[in-house]
C-alpha cells in the first residue's frame, strides 16, 4: 500500500513523520528477565531506524493494540538496536514485558533532554552516578558513554535497590566493580540470604565516594522520594544544586508537546525534561500535587 | 445593492477601503465559499445555545436570537432588528473545527507476527468559519503558538488550520461574562481574518462593513454585490464598536494575574474553590485555548486492527496526571489550581502570553458559577476586580 508509513519510500509527504509521529517497527531481538517483574528487550529496526537516542533520553513503545508507554533507553547497540528495560506495572508495560522473541513493537522518538554525558563540558569534572530502583535504567548508557572514551575526572556509580533480587544488571555491576577506574557501590534496603554488600540508603554511599563538591556533576533517577534525599545529600557534601540532574517522570503520554499531561508547573516534562537540573525542579516537587 | 455590483475584487492588505454587503451579499459569500471547497461553518441557534455547526447560507444563521449569560448561567434572548450575530459567544468554538473533539491519529493492522502502519486518512475539506468573535480568534492565534511549542506539530492540525477560512465579526452585544477589552482581543475582531464584519441594523438598513484581511478574503467577494463604504457606515461601524467596549465592565489584569497565581500555589482559597467546583471539566471543554489530548487505543472485535484515536482531554480528570500508582493531582483543589494558574500563568511561561483571551465561557458554563475573575481577585486579595 503505498500510503502506508512503514513502509513508505523515499519522496513519500509521511516519511519524515515515521518514528516522530508515526511509529518505526522494531522486532525484539532478545529478551532478558532482569528481575521478577522486570525485563530487557533488544530491538532491532525493521524500518529505517529512528535517529540514535543521546543517554537519559526517551521512546514511545508501541505494543500492537495496547497503547504507548514512555520507556527510557538503557542501552545502545550496534546498527540501530535499543535497550529497553521495563517494569510491568500497568496495561501497556505489562505487555511489552510479555513480548517474546521476533514480536514487533512500534518505536517514537527519541524525545526529551538527555543527561549531557556527550560534552567536553564534563571533561575534567568528577561525576557521581546515583541510581535508585530501575533508575539504573537510563542511566546506564550514561555510564557506558562516560566509560568509552579518555576523562580525566573521576566516576562513581551509587546503585540502591529494595533487595538483592531486585537489583537490574547484576553482573554488569559486578563487572563494573572490578574496573580501576570506575568506583561502584550497592546498597539494599532490606537484605537476603548471601547478600553480603551493603544495606541502607543509597545516598549513604556518598561518603565513601571519591569526589570534588567543588568539581563535580551528579546524575540521579530514581523514585522521587530517592531523588529528594540524594539531592539533599549531594548539596550537603557541597555540590551546587544546577550541577545535580536528575530525571523526572511525569505522565508523557505524547512525548511532543501536545496532550498537556506532563506539565509540572511551568515545564513540559517530555520536551524541557526529562534531565533536568534539580536547581530547576526542587521548588516545584515541593508544592504538593503540583 | 443601490444597483452597484462590484465585478472586481477589492484589493486586500492594510488601507484596504471597507466596502459594504447587504444580506443577499453574505448569502452570495457563504454559498461561494461552499462552491469553492469549503465546509462552512457558522452560528446556528439549536437546543437553547447558539452552536457552531454547518450553514448553507443566511437562512441557518440565529436572526433575532440574543444571549444572557452570568456565572453558571446562559439564556437565548429575542433581539429586535433580525441581527445575526447579536449572540455573543456559544459553548462551542473553532478550536472544535481545527482540532476536532476525537480524530484518529494512525492505525495498525495486524500483518503475520507482526503490524503494518497505516497514517491517517486523507485531509479533510478546508473549514470557513463564519461569525468568529474577536476573542476566538486570538484564541486561534493562541493555539497556533501552542502547536509551534510541538517538536513535532500535528500535520493535519496544521494542515486544517492552514487552509482555514476565517470570517470574522465585530461584537455588538456583549454578555455579562465577557471581559476581552482587558485581554485586548476584542470586542472588534483583530488581525488573522480573512473577512471581518461589523453588522449594522440601523435606519440605513441592515447590512455589513466588510474589511479585507487577506487575497483569499477579496476573493471571496468576487461575485458578491458590494459598494465602498461612506464615511457614515464607518461611523456607524465604530459607534458599535465602541458601545459594545463601553457595556464590558468585567477586568482581569492579565499581567498581573500572572504573577498573583505565580506566588500562590499553596493559598488558602484554592480550598475554597475545591469545595464548589465539581471537577466537571466543562470550563476546559468549552475554553477556546486549552488543547490537552489523550490517545486511546480502539481495536476491532479481531483484534486484527487498531486506531490511535484521540480525543480532547482535560486537566480535571484523574487520568490526566496518572503515574503508576495514582495520580500526581489526586485532590480538586490541585486539579483546579492546575486549570488556573496554567492559564494565567504558567501559559506565560511556556508561550509567552497569557492562555486567557477574555470570552467568559467557563464562567457562564461552569455548573457551579465558578468565575475565575473573581477567584484571582480573592487570591490576589483584592475586594474584587470584577464587576463596574
Amino acid at each position: 500500500m503505498a500510503e502506508r508509513v512503514a513502509t513508505a519510500t523515499a519522496g513519500s509527504p509521511t516519511r519524515a513523520l515515521a518514528g516522530r509521529t508515526f511509529p518505526a517497527r522494531y522486532r525484539v531481538a532478545t529478551r532478558r528477565a532482569e528481575t521478577p517483574d522486570v525485563v530487557t528487550l533488544d530491538l532491532e529496526p525493521l524500518d529505517d531506524p529512528i535517529p540514535p537516542p543521546r543517554p537519559g533520553q526517551f521512546v514511545m513503545l508501541y505494543p500492537f493494540g495496547t497503547g504507548e508507554a514512555a520507556i527510557s533507553v538503557s542501552g545502545l547497540g550496534d546498527g540501530g538496536t535499543l535497550q529497553h528495560t521495563i517494569r510491568a506495572v500497568g496495561a501497556t508495560t505489562r505487555a511489552l514485558c510479555a513480548l517474546g522473541r521476533g514480536a514487533v513493537v512500534g518505536v517514537r522518538g527519541p524525545f526529551g533532554s538527555d543527561w549531557g554525558v556527550g560534552s567536553p563540558d564534563l571533561d575534567g569534572l568528577d561525576v557521581v552516578v546515583v541510581a535508585g530502583g530501575l533508575g539504573i535504567a537510563p542511566l546506564r548508557p550514561a555510564v557506558h558513554a562516560l566509560l568509552g572514551r579518555p576523562r580525566s575526572g573521576r566516576l562513581s556509580v551509587l546503585v540502591g535497590a529494595r533487595s538483592p533480587a531486585d537489583l537490574c544488571f547484576a553482573d554488569e555491576l559486578g563487572r563494573w566493580r572490578r574496573r580501576a577506574d570506575l568506583h561502584v557501590a550497592v546498597t539494599v534496603d532490606a537484605a537476603a540470604p548471601g547478600w553480603d554488600g551493603s544495606v541502607g540508603l543509597v545516598t549513604d554511599l556518598l561518603a565513601a565516594a571519591p569526589f570534588d563538591p567543588r568539581r563535580t556533576v551528579a546524575l540521579v533517577c530514581g523514585p522521587e522520594v530517592m531523588m529528594r534525599l540524594a539531592a539533599r545529600g549531594l548539596e550537603a557534601a557541597g555540590v551546587a544544586p544546577e550541577r545535580i540532574r536528575c530525571s523526572l517522570e511525569r505522565n508523557m503520554h505524547c512525548a511532543v508537546v501536545r496532550c498537556g499531561h506532563c506539565q509540572l508547573g511551568p515545564l513540559f516534562v517530555c520536551a524541557d525534561g526529562p534531565v533536568l537540573p534539580w536547581a530547576t525542579v526542587a521548588p516545584l516537587l515541593a508544592v504538593r500535587e503540583l | 445593492m443601490d444597483g452597484r455590483t462590484g465585478r472586481d475584487e477589492p484589493d486586500a492588505g492594510r488601507g484596504t477601503p471597507a466596502v459594504v454587503v447587504d444580506v443577499d451579499g453574505l448569502d452570495r459569500m457563504i454559498r461561494g465559499l461552499a462552491r469553492a471547497g469549503y465546509r462552512v461553518v457558522g452560528p446556528v441557534a439549536r437546543d437553547g445555545a447558539v452552536v457552531l455547526d454547518d450553514v448553507d447560507g443566511v437562512a441557518d444563521l440565529p436572526a433575532g436570537v440574543g444571549d444572557e449569560q452570568d456565572a453558571g448561567r446562559y439564556r437565548l434572548t429575542g433581539v429586535a432588528g433580525g441581527a445575526l450575530f447579536a449572540h455573543t459567544v456559544g459553548p462551542h468554538s473553532a478550536r472544535r473545527f481545527l482540532s476536532p473533539p476525537r480524530r484518529t491519529l494512525w492505525s495498525a493492522a495486524r500483518d503475520g507476527d507482526g503490524f503494518t502502519v497505516d497514517g491517517p486518512a486523507a485531509d479533510d475539506p478546508p473549514v470557513a468559519l463564519v461569525g468568529v468573535r474577536g476573542c476566538d480568534l486570538a484564541a486561534i492565534a493562541v493555539q497556533d503558538r501552542v502547536r509551534q511549542r510541538s517538536p513535532h506539530p500535528d500535520p493535519a492540525c496544521a494542515s486544517a488550520r492552514a487552509r482555514a477560512f476565517v470570517v470574522a465579526v465585530d461584537c455588538a452585544r456583549p454578555a455579562s461574562t465577557c471581559f476581552c477589552t482587558s485581554t485586548g482581543t476584542g470586542p472588534a475582531a483583530g488581525p488573522g481574518h480573512d473577512l471581518a464584519l461589523t453588522e449594522l441594523t440601523d435606519a440605513h438598513g441592515h447590512r455589513f462593513v466588510v474589511r479585507v484581511g487577506s487575497d483569499r478574503g477579496a476573493a471571496a467577494l468576487a461575485g458578491v454585490p458590494w459598494r465602498p463604504a461612506t464615511a457614515a457606515d464607518l461611523d456607524a461601524a465604530a459607534r458599535v464598536v465602541g458601545d459594545a467596549a463601553g457595556r464590558i465592565t468585567r477586568r482581569l489584569d492579565p499581567a498581573r494575574a500572572r504573577d498573583v497565581l505565580a506566588a500562590a500555589p499553596e493559598h488558602p482559597h484554592w480550598d475554597d474553590v475545591a469545595r464548589r467546583c465539581l471537577s466537571c471539566a466543562n470550563c476546559t471543554l468549552v475554553c477556546p485555548t486549552c488543547f490537552c489530548t489523550a490517545v486511546e487505543d480502539v481495536t476491532d472485535l479481531a483484534g486484527g486492527h487498531a486506531s490511535r484515536v484521540e480525543r480532547w482531554d482535560s486537566c480535571f480528570t484523574l487520568d490526566h496526571s496518572y503515574l503508576h500508582g495514582g495520580a500526581v493531582r489526586g485532590s480538586t483543589r490541585s486539579r483546579y489550581r492546575q486549570w488556573l494558574t496554567h492559564k494565567l500563568s504558567t501559559w506565560w511561561d511556556q508561550f509567552g502570553e497569557t492562555g486567557c483571551v477574555g470570552c467568559g465561557r467557563c464562567i457562564a458554563w461552569c455548573p457551579a458559577g465558578i468565575d475565575l475573575v473573581a477567584e484571582v481577585a480573592a487570591i490576589a486579595g483584592a475586594p474584587g476586580e470584577s464587576g463596574p
